[in-house]
């Protein structure tokens, strides 16, 4: 028939994909190294800043080693990752951060979901959350000093206190921002209360619920590092003990090298929270196809 | 007004019932009379909304019947009440008075916007509203691939909705619509964001399917010539609040194109009364 050809041809029309001739291969070379080469650039260009305020000198205490270059602090991470000690410390620092992330998930799930489907709850409690939010996480640590002594489960608490207002704030926001027009579609269908849910609200949320994870994941690891510098249980490396035990001896090298460490702990993390925010977004048609 | 001198349009306007007899009942076309009884019956319906500023009443006093199979088209300018009274029959709202009868039959909706769940696939979409109505996951499979098939959309349905075209998601929308099982099919300006060579493919795929499955459709538009090109009968509401106010039914002569000197004579009329309508807001 006539009309079904016609329509086939305009589909495909409408899908053909205009490609250039390049290979593969060559084009996954070419985006590995546009995404490579601003990182590099960034490296260098601390290390450079670091090497310069080195040379100026200007405290005069570049005699005393109380500063060193990158060519002195580097070899010393290394050292420092060689002896285990700095392995154990990150080993124990990242268990308490996925033990306090996970709890951090589960209190912000079950809240966000009771304020968002409760509305009297979240009359009474929205803008709790929020101010939670912008509670520094040093000042929760004499009350949980308080409740449960110098102990993991004090870091542990208030790790969730800093990141389950993210948690719970972006499970409301996504439940709120699911389009109108789908809840309709939604509601056609015969899709209603707990389906309604699973099938459409919590999808529909979970760009919103992954910025928010991203958040939090930054708050609780901001958390958890204050906690090691003020809670420090005896006999357990933790990075936060170790910083405290460079500072101790003003050793400027080991310092940096478990600074270091923590930042790059930091923005692998966050590295990953970007690729997850960003397949899901790719899945959805939200991004250009321009940029990517 | 002007009637029609091929005397093949049979045309009543609800301002000269007094003075001269309609050919057809104000709310019930040619077509049920005879063959059916209406799938869908509006009695004297009302819908107020409540604003800032007091009452607003979107539908007045709306009587209208469509019989089982029957393509009604309804158009009106601005503020009609068009997508209200579909909110109506699909039971997304209630009535403020009068009565909304469709006899316990399935209702689906179609948008303007395809409205796709753009996590899920376009097979995937479809499935969802089987699932929804509780067919089982065997038959859910089968009965996609049907769907699918249905829309000439055999091969794509692993594709996600942004991949695919305009044209190609309302066809998606369509199935999904049809998955539903339902008897009666509610079309909300469905194609009115298509270019218009994407639009008269679709108009001959919806007439085939609705032919295929006796499908009773309520059909709204904007665009008079897709009214008649579509509807055994038009109706046209007024505006602010929307009324009935003419009713005309379409003849059909075998195949129709939006193109045919029929379907502009028609479509001629139509535009010139809702002219007048929109004239007694001018001022």
């Amino acid at each position: 028939m006539a009309t079904d050809q016609a329509l086939h041809g305009l589909d495909n029309l409408e899908l053909s994909d205009v490609t250039r001739g390049e290979s593969r291969a060559a084009r996954l070379a070419r985006k590995a190294w546009a995404a490579t080469w601003p990182k590099l650039l960034a490296i260098v260009l601390v290390l450079a800043v670091w090497q310069l305020f080195y040379l100026s000198n200007f405290r005069g205490d570049t005699a005393d080693h109380l500063l060193q270059s990158p060519a002195e602090v580097l070899p010393n991470l290394w050292q420092q990752l060689e002896h285990g000690l700095l392995l154990q410390a990150i080993g124990t620092s990242m268990e308490r951060a996925v033990d306090g992330y996970g709890l951090s998930l589960v209190f912000g799930i079950v809240i966000g979901a009771l304020v968002s489907r409760i509305p009297p709850l979240r009359a009474a409690t929205g803008s709790i959350i929020t101010g939670l939010q912008t509670m520094p996480s040093i000042a929760w640590f004499p009350l949980a000093i308080i409740l449960f002594g110098g102990s993991t489960e004090a870091i542990l608490f208030v790790i969730v206190l800093g990141s389950a207002p993210s948690i719970a704030n972006a499970m409301i926001a996504g439940v709120d921002y699911t389009p109108p027009m789908l809840l309709r579609a939604g509601k056609v269908m015969g899709l209603r209360g707990l389906a309604l849910y699973r099938y459409l609200i919590l999808p529909s949320s979970l760009p919103t619920f992954v910025a928010g994870m991203k958040q939090a994941w930054a708050f609780a690891w901001r958390s958890l590092m204050a906690g090691e510098l003020i809670v420090q249980i005896p006999g357990v490396a933790s990075l936060g003990v170790l910083l405290n035990s460079d500072q101790d001896q003003l050793d400027f090298a080991s310092t940096i090298s478990v600074m270091i460490v923590i930042l790059i702990i930091g923005i692998v993390v966050d590295g990953l929270f970007t690729k997850a925010d960003l397949a899901i977004r790719n899945r959805r048609g939200l991004l250009d196809p321009a940029l990517t | 007004m002007s009637v029609s001198d091929t005397g093949a349009v049979r045309l009543t306007d609800h301002r000269t019932q007094g003075a001269t007899p309609p050919a057809t009942q104000p709310g019930a076309s040619a077509l049920s009379d005879e063959k059916s009884p209406p799938a869908v019956r509006l009695t004297d319906v009302s819908k107020a909304y409540r604003t800032g500023r007091g009452e607003l009443l979107a539908l007045d006093c709306v009587s209208l019947s469509v019989g089982t199979g029957e393509f009604v088209c309804i158009i009106g300018a601005s503020g009609c009440g068009k997508s209200t009274l579909l909110n109506l029959v699909a039971g997304l709202d209630r009535p403020t008075s009068g009565t909304v009868e469709t006899g316990g039959r399935r209702v689906g909706l179609m948008f303007q916007e395809p409205a796709l769940f753009p996590w899920l696939t376009a097979a995937r979409n479809i499935e969802l509203a089987l699932r929804a109505r509780g067919v089982p996951r065997q038959a859910r499979r089968d009965l996609t691939r049907e769907l699918l098939l249905t829309v000439r959309l055999g091969g794509f349905g692993d594709k996600r909705p942004h991949e695919l075209s305009g044209g190609m998601r309302q066809r998606v929308a369509m199935a999904r619509a049809l998955a539903l099982d339902a008897d009666v099919l509610l079309m909300d300006e469905p194609f009115g964001a298509l270019d218009a060579m994407t639009r008269d493919l679709l108009h001959d795929e919806l007439e085939r399917i609705c032919a295929e499955r006796t499908l009773t459709v309520l059909f709204v538009t904007h665009n008079v010539r897709e009214a008649v090109r579509l509807g055994d009968r038009v109706v046209v509401l007024s505006s602010r609040p929307g009324k009935v106010i003419a009713e005309y039914p379409v003849p059909r002569h075998g195949p129709r194109r939006i193109d045919s000197a029929e379907v502009a004579q028609l479509a001629a009329t139509l535009t010139d009364r809702l002219r007048e309508e929109m004239g007694r807001h001018g001022h």
